[in-house]
Order: C-alpha cells, then sequence, then structure tokens
C-alpha cells in the first residue's frame, strides 16, 4: 500500500537500521573503543549516563531541574542575552521552543512523520486562547488556564482532521499537506474576520494572581513566571511523552518509523498509531500556542509565518530526532542563538536552513542520537535465545541481518 | 454566556460569497485565464513529478529553482531595458529578447537544480540515507537559497517589467483572448509535448522510464544511473526556467523571494491531482487545477481563495482518489 513503489528507500532503511543496531549492539556490550574519537562524544555522554545508577540519575536530573527553574533569576553573565534581549523573557522563549521541540519530535523523531506546518497548529492554539479570553473577541470567556487544555483539544481535532486523509498515504503527502495547511491557516486568519486579521486580538488572559503592588503577576514584561509555568508543563510533558515512548504505542511508533510495510506486516496498525502520533504533536503544539497567546497577551495573523515551522524542524533534528532530550536542548538553542548573538539574527532562516542540510549530511541522528536501548535489547534477547540453543551468535559481524530489528518490530507486533 | 456564542457565524458578510451570476458573467474569460496559469502550474509540476518518479523525493527546492529563473528574467530584461512601461520595440525586437531571457532563465534554473542535486542530494544517496533525512534536506535547501534571495535582493517584490502590450487574438463567446494568454498556452503545451515525445521516444527517456520502474534492475541492464538523475534534475529545472517567464509575463509584480513558495505548493498540488510521476498527468493537474483556482476565487469573492481552493483540491484528491486522475506512475506509463 505505501511503500510498495519505492525499492530503494527500503533498501536503505534496512541498512541504516543494520548500522544502527551494530551501533547499539556495541553500546550495549560497553565497547565504545569500536567508536572514532570525538565524532562520538555525546554518544559516549550518553553511555556514562547510563552506566549511573537509578539514584545517581535522579540526584543529577533534580540538580539540573533546580538550575532550569533558577537560570533566570541567576543571569549568569556570559549566558545572558542582555543587553538587547529581556534575559527571562529569553527564556521563556527557550522554553516556549523546547516544548514546541517535544510535541514535533513525536511526529518526527519517533513516528519518522515530517511535519513542515508544525506553526499552524501553534497558531490554532494561539488564537483559541485568544478568542477565549481577549476582550476584543465576542464569544464565550473563560478563565485562562482552561484555555489550554481546550487548545489542546482543538488543535488535536485539527491534527485527526489533517491526518485521516493524509496518513494513509506515504509519508511524503504528510510534509506537503502540512506545509500547505501553515500557509492556509494564515490566510485564513486575514480572510476570515471573526479572525481578525492583522487587527488581531489585544489583551489575552493570563494565568490568575496579583503581586503585592497589585500588578498581575503574569503580566506580559515578567518572563519569570511564565517561564516556570512553561517549565513545569515541559517537564510534564516529557514525563508523559516518556512514557508513551516506553510504551506499547512508542514502540509501534519506532516500528513504523523504522520499517512501515515490516510493522505493517507484522501486525501494528500502523494507520491508527500514526494518527496518534500527530493528534499528540498537534495537542503539545496548541499548548505551546496558547502559552505563547498569554505571555505575549497579542495575537493576529503575523506572528505565524510558514518559515517558523522551519525553525522548529530545525530544533528537532540539530537536538536529535527521537531524543526527547535532544528536543529540548535542540529548542532551546535555535531559540537561544539569535537572542544572545544579536548580530546574526536576522540570518537565522539562513543558518538554520543550512544548518537543516549539513546536519543531514554529515551527522543525521543530530547533537543527542536517539537512544537504541529497544533495539539493542532485542539483540541482547536474540543473542541470549541462539547462545542458548547452542548456536554461536552469528549475527554479530554481519551488517545485513537484522535481528534486533525484527525483534523490535516483533514487540511493536505484540501492540 | 449563552448570547455571547450567537456571533459566532461572522456577521460581515462581504468575506465568503457564493457569486454564482458574478461567475457565469465571467466565464469564459476565467477559463482562459485559468488555463493560463494552470500551464504555468502544469510547467512547474513537471519537475515535481519527473523527480518524484525517479527518487520517490518531493523535490522542495524545485520551488526556488523556479524562483531563480524568475530572478533570471528579471535581470534579464532590466538588463535589456524592459521596464514598467510598455516598451517601444518592433515586434520581432521583443520576441528576440523574450527568447534570450526564456533561453537564460531555462539555464539559471538548470543550473539550480544540477548544483541542488550534487551538493544536497547526492551524498544523501551515496550513503543510503532513510527517506525522512531527504525530505528534511529537501526543505533545508529550499529554505537556504530562499533566505540568500532574501539576504541579497531584501523583502520587497521586484519592479514589475512589462514585456509587451497584451493585444486581443480573437473572440470567443464574447471574450477576447489577448496575445498573452495565447502566447503562453502555446509555448507551455508545446514544450509539454516536446517533454513528453522525450521521455517515451528517446534514450534517455527510455532510461529516465527504467529507473523510475526499477532503479536496481535498470542499472543491472546498463543504465547509468547517475545520469539519468542528473538529467531528470536538469530536464526539471529547463522546465522550471521557461514557467518562470511565463509566470513573470503574467504577475510582473511576483518576483519575490518567497513567491516560489506558493507556486510550488499549487504545482505540486497539480501534480498529485494528475497523478504524480505521470507526465501527462502534470499537464492535466496543471490545468484543472488552475481552473479551478480561478473559478472558485471569483466564485467565493476574494483572489486569497485561490490558494485555499488549491490546498483543498489537494486534500479531496489524496482522500478520494490518492493515485491522481491519472494515475500510472512514470514507469508504467506506455511508451
Amino acid at each position: 500500500m505505501s511503500m510498495t513503489d519505492g525499492p530503494t528507500p527500503m533498501q536503505t532503511v534496512a541498512a541504516e537500521q543494520a548500522a544502527e543496531d551494530r551501533e547499539a549492539s556495541l553500546k550495549a556490550a560497553g565497547r565504545s573503543d569500536h567508536r572514532q574519537p570525538g565524532k562520538r562524544r555525546f554518544g559516549n555522554l550518553s553511555d556514562r549516563w547510563q552506566a549511573l545508577s537509578r539514584q545517581q540519575q535522579w540526584g543529577f536530573l533534580v540538580i539540573v531541574v533546580v538550575l532550569a527553574y533558577l537560570l533566570p533569576l541567576i543571569n549568569p553573565p556570559i549566558i545572558t542575552t542582555e543587553p538587547g534581549n529581556n534575559f527571562a523573557l529569553a527564556c521563556f522563549d527557550m522554553a516556549r521552543f523546547a516544548l514546541i521541540a517535544v510535541g514535533l519530535n513525536v511526529v518526527v523523531g519517533y513516528a519518522g512523520l515530517l511535519d513542515l506546518g508544525y506553526v499552524a497548529f501553534f497558531a490554532v492554539g494561539s488564537y483559541c486562547a485568544a478568542m477565549l479570553t481577549s476582550p476584543d473577541s465576542p464569544y464565550l470567556h473563560i478563565p485562562y488556564l482552561w484555555t489550554l487544555p481546550v487548545a489542546m483539544a482543538v488543535t488535536m481535532f485539527f491534527g485527526v482532521m489533517l491526518g485521516v486523509p493524509t496518513l494513509r498515504l506515504r509519508g511524503d503527502y504528510l510534509a506537503i499537506v502540512t506545509l500547505g495547511f501553515g500557509e492556509i491557516v494564515r490566510i485564513l486568519a486575514t480572510i476570515i474576520p471573526a479572525m481578525k486579521g492583522q487587527v488581531g486580538f489585544q489583551n489575552v488572559g493570563h494565568p490568575p494572581g496579583t503581586a503585592v503592588d497589585g500588578t498581575p503577576i503574569f503580566s506580559n514584561s515578567n518572563g519569570v513566571p511564565w517561564y516556570w509555568l512553561t517549565l513545569t508543563i515541559i517537564i510534564i510533558v516529557t514525563l508523559l511523552v516518556g512514557n508513551l515512548e516506553r510504551s506499547r504505542v512508542g514502540r509501534a511508533w519506532i516500528a513504523i518509523r523504522e520499517d512501515e510495510d515490516a510493522a505493517e506486516i507484522m501486525g501494528v496498525p500502523t494507520f491508527k498509531y500514526k494518527v496518534w502520533a500527530f493528534a499528540i504533536g498537534a495537542a503539545i503544539g496548541g499548548l505551546s500556542g496558547a502559552l505563547f497567546a498569554g505571555q505575549v497577551g497579542f495575537v493576529n495573523n503575523q506572528k505565524f509565518d510558514v518559515t517558523t515551522s522551519i525553525l522548529f524542524l530545525a530544533a528537532v533534528v540539530l537536538g536529535g530526532a527521537g531524543n526527547k532530550v535532544g528536543a529540548i536542548l535542540g529548542g532551546a538553542l535555535v531559540s537561544y542563538i539569535p537572542l544572545r548573538f544579536t548580530a546574526i539574527a536576522e540570518y537565522k532562516y539562513l543558518i538554520f536552513g543550512v544548518a537543516l542540510v549539513l546536519i543531514m549530511i554529515f551527522r543525521s541522528q543530530g547533537l543527542l542520537p536517539a537512544r537504541q536501548r529497544l533495539l539493542a535489547y532485542g539483540r541482547t534477547a536474540m543473542n541470549q535465545i541462539t547462545s542458548r540453543n547452542g548456536k554461536e551468535p552469528t549475527d554479530k559481524d554481519n551488517p545485513s541481518a537484522g535481528p534486533g530489528a525484527r525483534a523490535v518490530r516483533q514487540k511493536g507486533a505484540e501492540a | 454566556m449563552l448570547p455571547s456564542l450567537v456571533p459566532l457565524l461572522p456577521t460581515e458578510n462581504d468575506w465568503i460569497t457564493f457569486d454564482i451570476p458574478s461567475l457565469a458573467e465571467n466565464f469564459w474569460s476565467a477559463t482562459f485565464d485559468g488555463l493560463t496559469f494552470g500551464a504555468i502550474y502544469a510547467l512547474v509540476a513537471l519537475g515535481y513529478t519527473l523527480v518524484y518518479g525517479v527518487l520517490n523525493l518531493i523535490n522542495f527546492a524545485h520551488s526556488e529553482v523556479f524562483i531563480v529563473g524568475c530572478y533570471a528574467v528579471f535581470f534579464t530584461l532590466s538588463g535589456l531595458g524592459f521596464g514598467p512601461s510598455v516598451p517601444r520595440l518592433d515586434i520581432w525586437a521583443i520576441i528576440l529578447n523574450l527568447l534570450l531571457a526564456l533561453v537564460l532563465a531555462m539555464l539559471a534554473s538548470a543550473l539550480t537544480a544540477f548544483l541542488l542535486e550534487r551538493i544536497a542530494y547526492k551524498p544523501l544517496r551515496n550513503r543510503n540515507a532513510p527517506r525522512l533525512v531527504f525530505l528534511i534536506t529537501a526543505i533545508g535547501a529550499s529554505f537556504t537559497i530562499q533566505y540568500l534571495i532574501y539576504l541579497w535582493r531584501g523583502p520587497s517584490p521586484e519592479l514589475a517589467l512589462t514585456m509587451f502590450r497584451p493585444t486581443p487574438i480573437f473572440d470567443v463567446f464574447g471574450t477576447i483572448i489577448d496575445s498573452q494568454q495565447l502566447v503562453i498556452i502555446i509555448a507551455a503545451v508545446i514544450m509539454m509535448v516536446a517533454t513528453d515525445r522525450f521521455i517515451s521516444k528517446s534514450r534517455t527517456g527510455r532510461g529516465i522510464r527504467a529507473v523510475a520502474q526499477d532503479p536496481d534492475t535498470a542499472t543491472l541492464m546498463g543504465v547509468n544511473k547517475e545520469r539519468i538523475i542528473v538529467t531528470t534534475f536538469i530536464i526539471g529545472g529547463l522546465l522550471a526556467g521557461a514557467a518562470a517567464l511565463f509566470y513573470v509575463m503574467k504577475i510582473p509584480s511576483g518576483v519575490q523571494y518567497s513567491g516560489g513558495f506558493v507556486l510550488g505548493i499549487k504545482a505540486f498540488a497539480a501534480a498529485v491531482l494528475g497523478g504524480i510521476g505521470n507526465v501527462r498527468g502534470a499537464l492535466l493537474g496543471g490545468l484543472l487545477l488552475g481552473l479551478i483556482g480561478n473559478y472558485g476565487q471569483i466564485l467565493l469573492g476574494n483572489s486569497q481563495w485561490t490558494d485555499v481552493v488549491a490546498f483543498v483540491v489537494l486534500v479531496l484528491v489524496l482522500l478520494l482518489r490518492p493515485e491522481g486522475i491519472l494515475g500510472t506512475s512514470l514507469g508504467r506509463s506506455k511508451a
């Protein structure tokens, strides 16, 4: 159905997979000496992290999270974006990009679907928050915090609407349809009077609470509370997405990403899981859009260029598609670099466009490669089975065989 | 709370209309205009379709191959002294100038397509990269070219050039067809027929079809796959360059860094509508999409609806008949 007319890509997937399998098994066996020095620096970091005990990992995580929360208060001298950009607001922007990257990572990184109109979901989320809270809007008004789940539900609906016609087909179509959708949302926001075009919506709501002097805590100019709110949401979303990743849903996504035909044959309902990935990604995009609308306080049709989608994609790809920590890092970097180095801010689209091509050509796994634990697990399980039967694990040095991948597909098939 | 739900339906009614009388009145002029746009879409769509047929890749950067052609047309013609006013040259001088612009635009686009293939896609093919990597590279390359143009020429459109004054040629059902529409439609159809003959008759065309059908078997049969792929990109580039001249002729103020983007989506929609990977499908899809877009624009009462209509057509085609109207792929099409 989906990839039958393209023999080359299937081979290539198999070849990549075999290579990844080998890496993964090496990693599992702890034989890091096989890697070239330098190129695998980040890989070694990941190895060292895996070698730590559970308590040590939690300890490190707590320190990192506390530091992340304190970041805008510390305002570290070299890292700071001041003068030029308020550091707390910059932190919020980084957090916003990180959240978007986490959401897009579900679509691109886990399920391997290319979504080029992610900004459209972000826009839908923003408009949801604006139209339900702004005094400029004649509709039903609800408290700001309630718009977050509403925005997620509405964008999820749009995601399903777009996903159902396109996800039955090969992944390529999704790319162009989402690219078109990104543009259409902007056009509709311009021509439908209810969306108020360039006039937009002023005074979008914000979470409740006033400081001692009577000004709202969540004011537009004060980035710190917004940053903390977004950071908290990132942590929650990352934990939820991490749970999904380790569940049968996540296994199905990875199986689809690695070889959709094989996954389908092994009984994974690929269409269903693709729509899920797309809808979950859309919902997270909508959530970040609603947060953005609240912080900025003003939404109009000028804020949602399709070009921004490419920054989002660059964030995921830079961090390492399929790795949620990588996505957070990538998102923060993509936002941080133009804010910190204002001299090159004008060139950011060019820089990240070139970065996309270069990363794909020279390091397609990104800064932090996706963890291959699942594949490695499949490989060790296979080795154990074969050695228990009195056979030597013959596949160890055979690049073409991919029993690890097969094990993944079987695991996916259970789902 | 309830009363606030009422204005969910917009109060101003003029943003969307179903102006059937206006459509009936302008039907024939909309048809010829739609065919003119459709011919341009079809020429760009051919580039998408050929590359998709051979590589199974949506070449997102094809829209930038096209816009480079537009800039080549712009610079050639402004260099030759064309400006916003109608040029005071005799007809043969104009034809010669336009032919020169056409050739230069085709060369510029073909060169862009060639460099794109060598620099961005070839390294990926050499290491058998997965499909997603190709797509991300394509979109990255598209943005790189787009923003290089942006940094060079700035955000505003270039000065509009008038190539010649459209003169009425003949009259169909009370609608006058002018020389401009006629030139675009005829020239575009000639190019598409030539492409079709080339693909179906020539030795290289047979190679293209063979690679589209089965790259490995084609290689075993002695087809030089690399050469065929480069040739396909160059043919797509040549056609996009030709489309660029007609586009600048039709929309003089459309030469802008982002000008290729929306046209690219529409051309891709045209290719899918006709059946992606199918050369004749691109022609049919392009003309149909041009017509549908123009009718929709008059019916709904705002020129911006053209893009929305094209997008809805794309989604509907994918939903109802994803293989497109003509359906067969490049590899399976008959010689």
